[in-house]
């Protein structure tokens, strides 16, 4: 496992200093599509204070790895990075970021959102949100 | 022993984050929650909701699976990452 392309990690990561590192693999990359997800305040009609995400250590690693190379097989790119957050954290506060090198913009943007959405779909990772109302555990993911 | 996590809504419904549970060779993974069931009742409406991966060494498997000693099962709620 790359650990320095897939990681789960309490502290916030820098979206620029991502990119370079990046793009520092490969001269021939053409072009770097990055998604960043953030906590948002406002979810299914109700006001969140905060969000918590609980993971399984290990295996949540093994799945963003497994993606990983699975997107470098499928797709015609050079690299990708995918860091998720866990702990608490803030309304604001960055969550989870894709980072993908290509050679050209369409490959880039595909194996991206593939990215995420296998992201949402096989890795243990779960939310909790706090509301005026109570703790919510979030069991959708649009 | 066999060592049982639970992960996010199930570890507060359950009660529990980790547990081990003595099973007889070559119990299934059926089998295992058949007793979970009766050692913490909470699990019943749980397993009845559906939803619910299980992994055998982080590996998710279906419930005709044999576990063994010193395997670790975890119960997997929706995932809701990203």
């Amino acid at each position: 496992m790359d650990q320095d392309r897939i990681r789960v990690q309490t502290e916030d990561f820098g979206l620029e200093e991502e990119t370079k590192k990046l793009l520092a693999c490969s001269k021939r990359i053409g072009g770097v599509v990055n998604f960043l997800g953030t906590a948002r305040d406002f979810s299914k009609g109700q006001e969140i204070h905060k969000i918590d995400f609980d993971h399984y250590p290990g295996m949540a690693e093994k799945r963003l790895s497994e993606i990983r190379d699975q997107a470098l097989k499928d797709y015609d790119i050079i690299e990708v990075t995918i860091i998720h957050r866990v702990g608490e954290i803030s309304i604001g506060e960055n969550i989870v970021l894709i980072v993908v090198g290509a050679e050209h913009r369409k490959d880039a943007f595909r194996a991206c959102s593939w990215c995420i959405d296998e992201l949402k779909r096989i890795t243990p990772i779960w939310k909790k949100e706090t509301t005026p109302e109570g703790i919510v555990w979030v069991e959708e993911h649009p | 022993m066999v060592k049982v996590k639970f992960f996010a809504v199930l570890k507060a419904l359950v009660g529990k984050e980790e547990i081990s549970i003595e099973m007889k060779e070559g119990s299934t993974l059926q089998q295992l929650i058949e007793q979970l069931k009766e050692d913490l009742p909470p699990l019943v409406d749980i397993m009845q909701k559906g939803g619910i991966l299980i992994s055998v060494n982080q590996e998710v498997l279906g419930k005709e699976a044999v576990i063994k000693d010193g395997d670790e099962v975890a119960f997997l709620p929706p995932f809701a990452g990203g």
